[in-house]
Order: structure tokens, then C-alpha cells, then sequence
């Protein structure tokens, strides 16, 4: 069933949508119609007004949910299951065409010739301007002057049409003729190309970790991959032609004579370290310019404008042959689109880190599986499950072992015969070390129950010893004076920052975070409890004392219940509170978790799994509040009352 | 067979940042015998509260002793019930928790309790009221539970601080009555703080009227009325021209009482 529904995702999502749409204009329909019958008899600022309207909570409901739909790209699947995949053959076209379109004006606004050629005559017209005032003699300043104007020649000659060799020439018209020959294949459209088996066998779009399936799918998908490879040839091609201008030959041995010249000089001349230094720095800057420009990479512009055009071509046919796709893209899927990288194709903008509403009960289905084996839980441990527990490990945490060694008597020794007889003693350590078998009990398992665990016994400790330590602050001025101070002092601290000190003290484990939670909960639940017992009314007390009740009787039957109210709301804060600095200290250190699998999944940029443990602690925070709520309202009805 | 009695009471209240002392009590000296009823009546500020609170043994006194019987009133004890104005019920218990309240302080047979609380709902007119929260019942059932739960520890003395000053006047009338059928059956001594001169009037056996500044007893009346409102109805008695006398002579005592207060201020 469930693997059922997540093979076909796509096909539920277009379902609840449809069913989103539906619940949308209905609550809209119903909320204005009874908008209208009950318009009249209340006025503005009347608090009746804010009654009801449920039918709104369905309206916001389904906006949000159509909201998530829509900017994660479910719509866009759940309707056009294949567009990504062809959205990423186009993706692979533009890849393989990126390094052409690089060195032209068509993808960096100026051809890569243009920006070459200005900055080395920047540079050039830069060294030229020092040279003046550099130690080298009157002699070879000369020389250097005209080294630059060589090197400046360079850059001439190889803008300069007519200076090309042929066989450049050729290469380029070859190259623009292969363009316009794709061009021409991508016109003629995908024909009878259908796609591979393997391409069909991929598993569905979102099904994998590898968000969307490389291999195309469709015909058009085909046309664009079958493109894309002949383009990526194209380029490689690209890149390998250079500018070869005979001109430039002599004049470049020339050059290099010169540089080995001048070096020559500068080993052998015996400077001092200074001089020495500031001619090797020219020397090398004036050979820096001039080895950029001895590889041909400068093309004369117009002999470029031909390639030019032919990609602007290419791009054309790629975005006629697109049809209909274009308009899905871009409707349906807000964004940059889809960018292929070296293996794979990725989604770009919000469906980046908006995972889409079905991939996200995935995942949190996937997670909760209890069944290990077959890839359920999260590294190696269950969402939420229960396993046997040795109950022997029970009694060894609560059982210390100096109990033993305090029983008189001694640990028993190996005898003569090399063997040894336990006494009681040895029976006792081995009892309060957990090496007894006593059978097992189920126990709650899991990364979730950790944190409620962790939660709760910290919580619990602090109820145990906040609450009476916060009732007779409330009631003495001993308590109330030692104890203010104490509190007071560690409190205002954000628990956090207490964090790397206690984690340290007393383990990355469960030790360490109860801890931490614990002097949270305390310090809430003595502020609520003494305010609750401070707050007792002076006629009541005076009552039960007329009435015989004893200090211990009118702490336990007039104070206690008199600070439930308090202590409740207490309770509830110091709850959402835990839970809060749970995560945050989960997220900090330890190896189980909702904060863990949350800061596991931040690393490797995870971003289902960083909502599902988002949306796993907000209902898990819900679900306390509501317990919370439902408890002060079952047990305090009287609050306020009195 | 235990009196109440105060013996040159003094209440000094000194504030500690200013230590400006008011006397809120002044040389209070009177015997209430078992079973008379007082009732005290005095404008607002006289010491009134404060008086009670001494006997109630809430506050200690600066000066002079008030005792029951040979006992020294020191601390609060069941032998003294108490009633205060907004009846101090807790609210987290229902009607017949609240009544049995010093009796399961004493760790009473819990039998034996349902047994008490069932006869004293019934006198106090709240029967089938018992597991209702208090916070349900109107401000004459409340008080009626207040009355309810001081009575059935059987105290020696009940003393009353206005108890029935935030009722409606017709509640308030049938209250009276209440508490007058509840002296004459349990022959209680019985000390009760009112605002009311006809109230006073009617409930008191005995009527001190207080005079603020020091807080002195005033005048002390010796009446009949609450004899008679065993017998006859309080809204008769009401309109016998001695109760008018009475009434405008104390009317005009406390008016003159106020009147001097505002002069001096
Ligand atoms: N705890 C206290 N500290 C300081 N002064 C007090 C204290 N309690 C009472 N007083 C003062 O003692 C005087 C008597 O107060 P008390 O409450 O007894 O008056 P009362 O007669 O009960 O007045 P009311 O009729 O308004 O209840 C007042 O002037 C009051 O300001
Ligand atoms: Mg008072």
C-alpha cells in the first residue's frame, strides 16, 4: 500500500491538490455567505465577531498547503511527471553549449578576445608608465621600451583579420557549419528516437535521492540528449582551435630571445639584493603579459561574429523545439529551472530547499519504518519503536557499586585448583553491575523517544524538586532569602550558553542533556511555585489555621492546590522550553535524536529530511501543549475562581 | 463554661519604614459570657477588624491579654471559629470537602464526617449541594457553607467579620434569621463585626459602638431584639419605635464619628 502510493506520488499529489483547489473555493463560497447572514447584528470590535469560522481555517489550510505545492514544483510534477526530465536534457544542451557561449557576447556580454586584449594592453600601457623609474640603465630601458611595443604587436596582429592563416579560417567556418547542421537536427525534431530501456527503468521523478532521472525519457527528451552530445563535441573543438598568425612567429622567438636576455643579465650582473629584486619583478611581469599571448587564444572579432550568430541559431531551434514545455516551465515551476552538473540534474530555487509535500510524508514514512534491514529509521535507529531491555541494566543504573564493596567480608579468590567459588559479595557486584540475567522488558525506542526522554526526566526532576523547593520559598523567609540568589544566578543565563560547560561535565549523552534540561525546568518551576504559594490568599490561611490544620496540612491542602494554577502554566512553558533547548543541544553533540537526525541532514544539505524533523518537533510540541491544555482544564476548573 | 474576656487590650501598628504608630486599639477592656451574642458596630477605620483578629489570635496584641476562659489567646485554634466577609471557601474542593475541612485536619472517622457534613448542609439549607464546586454557588450559599464549615468543629466562640456585609438585602435578611436560630440551638458565644446599624440591632444580645482614633469601645448597648427574633419576625421588629430610636441615636453617633474624622483629615 504504502509503496504503492510512493511509486506514484506524482498521481497522488495531482489528487490532493485538486482536492486543496476544491476545499479553497468552497470555504471561500461558504465563509462569504455566512459572512453575509451574520453581517448585520454584530458591529465592529463586537469579540463575537471572532467566533466560529471554521470554514476560514479550511480556507488558510488549503492556501498554505496550495502555496507548498505549487513553490516545492509538486504541481508542476503531479501534472507534467515528465517535464523535469526534459528540462534536464535541455539543461545538458546548455551545459555543453556553456564554454562556447562563454568566450562570446551571446553568454558574457564581450567576446573572451575583447577582454583579453584590453587588459594586456592595460598592463603593457602599466609597465610602460614605471619604466621610467626603474633601475635599470638608460641602455636597457630602451630595450625594454621596445620589448613592450613587440608584445603590444602581438596583440595587433592577432586582431587582425587579414593577418589569419587559413587554416584558422577554415576551422572556424567548420565549426560554424556543425552548428548550424545541430541547429538543423534539433529543427527537424526528435523524428523516431525513443528512449533506451535503462532510460525507462529509472526510477520515477523524487522517488530516489537523485532528485530527477538523467537519462531521457520522452522522445523530445531524447532529441535535446542527442543534441547535447554533438554539442559537447562541438565544443571540445572549440577550445582546441587557436589563432595561428604567421606574422606573430618571428616575433615571438624574437620576444623570448629578449626576455632570456635580459634574465641572462640580471642572474650574472652582481646587484645588490634590492636592485636585484625590483629588475627579476619587472622582468617576470613583461614575460607574465607575453606568455598569455603566444598561445593564439585572441581571434579577430569579426572572425568570431560568424559563431556568434550560429549559437544564437542554436538556441533559437532549442527554444522552438521546446513547444509547449516552455510555457509548463514556466508557470509551474517558479524559478531558475533545472541545471545539470558533471552527474547530475538538480532542481534551482524554492523547490531547492521546499521539498514537495508528498516527498515529505515519504521520507517521514521511510524514517518511521521500524524494519532496519530494509532501510527504515535513520542511521541505524528507529524514529519510534520499542526493544526488549535487559532489566538487569535497570538495576545496575540505580544500584551503585560501593554496595558491594561496602558488604563485609571479602571478593571471593582463585583457589588452589585455579578455579573460583562467587560468595555473596561477588554475587552482589555482579548484581549491581548489571551481569545478572533477570529477563527483559519492552522498552520505547527510537531517535523521537530519546528526545521525549530526555524531555521528560528532566522535566520530571525538575517538577520533583522545583516544586516543593518553590512552595516554601513562597512561604518562608529562609527558603525564599538562601535560595533567591542562587537561582537568580544561573537562570538569566541562556541555557544554551551553558551548553559546552555541562556537556562537557557530564557526557554528550543523555547525562549531559537531562542535566542541562533539568536546570531549565527547575529554575520555571520554583519561579511558578513560589509565586503560586506567595500568592495564597491571607483569609484562606487564616481559615484552616482556625480551622486546626497544622503547618505540614496547610502546606499540602491550602498552598499546594491554591499554586496549581501556577504550577501548571509552569509546567507548560518550562515544556516548550526543554524543547527548545533539547534540539539545540542535540544539534550540538550526541548521536540520537530529533536534533541530531535535524543537524545530520544540515550537513549534507538534506532538505526533506530537515522538514520532516521540523515538522516531527512541531507536532510533537502540539501534542504537548494540547496534553498541557487539556490537563489545566480537567484539573484546575476552578482557576480564577476563588 | 468559658468566657471571653479582654483585659486592657492595646493594638499598636507601627510602620516600619516611617514609624508612624497607629492605635488601632485602645485599653479594650469587656466579658462576653458562653452564649451572649456581640455584635460591633463602628465607622470604617476603628479597629474593628483588628479587634477580631485579636480574638481570632491572628495578630498578638502590644499591650494587655485577651483570653477564653483561663486559656491565653495567642495563636489561632478551632476553639475560636472564624467567618470572614467573602467566606475564604477553597475553591478547588466541592461544598462538603470544604464543610468537613477541620474535621479531616483531625483525621475524624471519615464516616462519621459524612454523617456531620450531611446534618450541617441540611441545617444551613444547602442540602444535595455537596459535591458542587464552590465556585458554582451564589454569595449567600458561600456563606452559608463558611457558616457550615466553622460550625461543625463545634467551636467554643464564632467570630464574624462582616459575614454578611456582600449579600442583597432580602439574602441578607433570611442570613439574619440563620444566624439567630443557629445561636439560640447551639448556644454559641457569638461575636460579629457589621456595617449595618439594623443589623446590629437585631443580632446583637449586646452592642459595643466603636470610636476610631484611638480605637475605643464607645458606648455599650444592652438590647432585646435578638431575643425576639427567635420568635418573631425581624421585618416586625424593624418597625417597633424603640429599634427606631435606638437606631437614629447610634445613626447619629457614628454620623457625628465621621464628621469629626473628615474635620480632622
Ligand atoms: N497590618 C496593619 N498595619 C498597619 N496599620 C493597620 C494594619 N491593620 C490595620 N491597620 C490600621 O488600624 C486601623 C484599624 O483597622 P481595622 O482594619 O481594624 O478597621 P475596621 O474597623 O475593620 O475598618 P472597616 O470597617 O473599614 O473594615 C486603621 O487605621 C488601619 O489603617
Ligand atoms: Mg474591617
Amino acid at each position: 500500500m504504502f509503496e504503492w502510493l510512493s511509486d506514484n506520488r506524482a498521481s497522488v499529489a495531482a489528487v490532493l491538490i485538486i482536492l486543496f483547489l476544491g476545499a479553497f473555493v468552497w470555504s471561500i463560497v461558504v465563509g462569504r455567505k455566512q459572512a453575509r447572514l451574520t453581517a448585520t447584528d454584530e458591529v465592529f470590535g463586537d469579540p463575537v465577531r471572532t467566533r466560529g469560522g471554521w470554514y476560514w481555517s479550511v480556507c488558510g489550510v488549503s492556501a498554505l498547503m496550495l502555496v507548498w505545492f505549487y513553490f516545492s514544483w509538486g504541481t508542476g510534477r503531479a501534472y507534467f511527471p515528465n517535464a523535469a526530465n526534459e528540462m534536464c536534457q535541455i539543461a545538458k544542451l546548455e551545459e555543453a553549449v556553456s564554454p562556447i557561449k562563454a568566450a562570446l557576447p551571446i553568454g558574457s556580454r564581450y567576446y573572451k578576445s575583447t577582454l583579453l586584449a584590453s587588459r594586456n594592453t592595460a598592463q603593457l600601457d602599466d609597465l610602460q608608465s614605471r619604466l621610467a623609474g626603474t633601475v635599470f640603465t638608460e641602455a636597457e630601458k630602451t630595450e625594454l621600451e621596445d620589448l613592450i611595443r613587440r608584445i603590444g604587436a602581438l596583440i595587433a596582429n592577432s586582431s587582425n583579420p587579414s593577418d589569419m592563416d587559413q587554416q584558422s579560417r577554415d576551422e572556424l567556418v567548420g565549426l560554424v557549419e556543425r552548428l548550424n547542421e545541430l541547429s538543423a537536427f534539433i529543427d527537424a525534431g526528435p523524428g523516431d528516437l525513443t528512449p533506451g530501456e535503462e532510460a525507462l527503468a529509472q526510477p520515477a521523478w523524487g522517488t530516489t535521492f537523485a532528485e530527477i532521472p538523467i537519462l531521457p525519457v520522452t522522445a523530445r527528451g531524447m532529441l535535446f540528449d542527442t543534441a547535447s552530445v554533438e554539442a559537447a563535441e562541438i565544443a571540445a573543438e572549440f577550445n582546441r582551435i587557436r589563432n595561428h598568425v604567421p606574422e606573430n612567429d618571428r616575433l615571438i622567438a624574437d620576444i623570448k630571445e629578449q626576455i632570456d636576455a635580459l634574465k641572462e643579465t640580471n642572474e650574472t650582473g652582481a646587484f645588490d639584493e634590492q636592485v636585484s629584486a625590483e629588475r627579476e619583478d619587472y622582468v617576470k611581469a613583461v614575460e607574465r603579459i607575453f606568455k598569455r599571448l603566444d598561445d593564439g587564444l585572441i581571434f579577430p572579432a569579426a572572425a568570431l561574429a560568424d559563431v556568434n550568430t550560429a549559437i544564437a541559431n542554436l538556441d533559437a531551434s532549442a527554444n522552438s523545439a521546446q513547444g509547449g514545455l516552455r510555457f509548463a516551465d514556466a508557470v509551474f515551476f517558479p524559478g531558475p529551472g533545472i541545471v545539470k552538473s558533471r552527474t547530475q540534474c538538480t532542481e534551482q530555487g524554492s523547490a531547492r530547499w521546499l521539498p514537495k509535500p508528498t516527498d515529505v510524508v515519504a521520507t517521514f514514512m521511510r524514517l518511521a519504518n521500524p524494519d532496519l534491514e530494509n532501510g527504515g529509521g535513520y542511521r541505524g535507529f528507529p524514529l519510534l519503536w520499542w526493544d526488549w531491555l535487559p532489566v538487569a541494566d535497570v538495576v545496575a543504573f540505580f544500584v551503585p557499586d560501593w554496595i558491594a564493596d561496602a558488604w563485609p567480608g571479602e571478593f571471593a579468590s582463585h583457589g588452589d585448583d585455579g578455579t573460583i567459588t562467587p560468595n555473596f559479595k561477588d554475587k552482589l557486584l555482579a548484581f549491581a553491575q548489571g551481569e545478572v540475567s533477570l529477563g527483559h522488558i519492552p522498552m520505547l525506542d527510537g531517535h523521537i523517544w530519546d528526545s521525549l526522554f530526555r524531555v521528560l526526566v528532566a522535566l520530571g526532576l525538575g517538577i520533583f524538586l522545583g516544586v516543593p523547593l518553590g512552595l516554601f520559598m513562597g512561604v518562608s523567609r529562609f527558603f525564599k532569602s538562601f535560595f533567591d540568589p542562587l537561582i537568580e544566578l544561573y537562570r538569566p543565563v541562556p541555557p544554551l550558553a551553558w551548553a559546552p560547560l555541562i556537556l562537557t561535565i557530564f557526557g554528550i549523552q543523555d547525562d549531559g542533556k537531562i542535566f542541562l534540561l533539568f536546570m531549565v525546568a527547575f529554575a520555571i518551576m520554583v519561579i511558578s511555585a513560589r509565586t503560586g504559594a506567595s500568592g495564597v490568599q491571607l483569609t484562606k490561611i487564616r481559615a484552616s489555621h482556625s480551622l486546626g490544620a497544622s503547618d505540614r496540612q496547610i502546606m499540602w491542602n491550602v498552598i499546594l492546590p491554591n499554586a496549581l494554577p501556577e504550577i501548571l502554566t509552569g509546567i507548560r512553558i518550562a515544556v516548550g522550553v526543554c524543547w527548545g533547548t533539547l534540539v539545540a543541544a542535540e544539534m550540538l553533540a550526541g548521536t540520537t535524536g530529533v536534533g541530531f537526525i535535524e543537524n545530520i541532514a544540515r550537513t549534507v544539505s538534506d532538505y526533506e529530511l530537515i522538514w520532516v524533523t521540523i515538522l516531527i518537533m512541531g507536532v510533537l510540541g502540539l501534542v504537548f501543549d494540547m496534553i498541557m491544555r487539556w490537563v489545566i482544564k480537567k484539573t484546575i476548573p476552578w482557576r480564577g475562581m476563588g | 463554661m468559658a468566657d471571653l474576656v479582654c483585659e486592657h487590650l492595646n493594638m499598636t501598628f507601627t510602620n516600619p519604614q516611617t514609624g508612624a504608630a497607629v492605635e488601632a486599639l485602645k485599653d479594650i477592656n469587656f466579658t462576653l459570657k458562653k452564649g451572649e451574642l456581640l455584635s460591633v458596630l463602628g465607622p470604617s477605620g476603628c479597629g474593628k477588624t483588628t479587634l477580631l483578629n485579636v480574638m481570632a489570635g491572628f495578630i498578638n496584641a502590644t499591650s494587655g491579654a485577651a483570653r477564653l476562659g483561663d486559656k491565653l489567646i495567642d495563636a489561632p485554634g478551632v476553639e475560636r471559629g472564624m467567618v470572614f466577609q467573602q467566606g475564604a471557601l477553597f475553591e478547588w474542593l466541592p461544598v462538603s470537602r470544604n464543610v468537613d475541612f477541620g474535621l479531616r485536619m483531625k483525621k475524624n472517622d471519615s464516616a462519621e464526617n459524612e454523617k456531620l457534613v450531611e446534618k450541617w448542609l441540611d441545617i444551613v439549607g444547602l442540602q444535595g449541594f455537596g459535591e458542587t464546586p464552590t465556585y458554582q454557588l451564589s454569595g449567600g450559599m458561600q456563606q452559608r457553607v463558611a457558616l457550615a464549615r466553622c460550625l461543625i468543629n463545634d467551636p467554643e466562640v464564632i467570630l464574624m467579620d462582616e459575614p454578611l456585609g456582600a449579600l442583597d438585602a432580602l439574602t441578607r435578611e433570611k442570613m439574619q434569621s440563620l444566624v439567630l436560630e443557629l445561636w439560640k440551638e447551639t448556644g454559641k458565644t457569638i461575636m460579629i463585626i457589621t456595617h449595618s446599624v439594623e443589623e446590629a440591632l437585631l443580632l446583637g444580645e449586646r452592642l459595643f459602638v466603636m470610636a476610631p482614633r484611638p480605637g475605643r469601645v464607645h458606648k455599650e448597648y444592652n438590647l432585646p431584639f435578638a431575643e425576639r427574633g427567635l420568635k418573631e419576625s425581624l421585618r416586625e421588629i424593624k418597625h417597633d419605635p424603640y429599634f427606631s430610636e435606638v437606631r437614629e441615636e447610634i445613626l447619629t453617633m457614628i454620623w457625628n464619628m465621621e464628621e469629626e474624622i473628615m474635620g480632622r483629615v
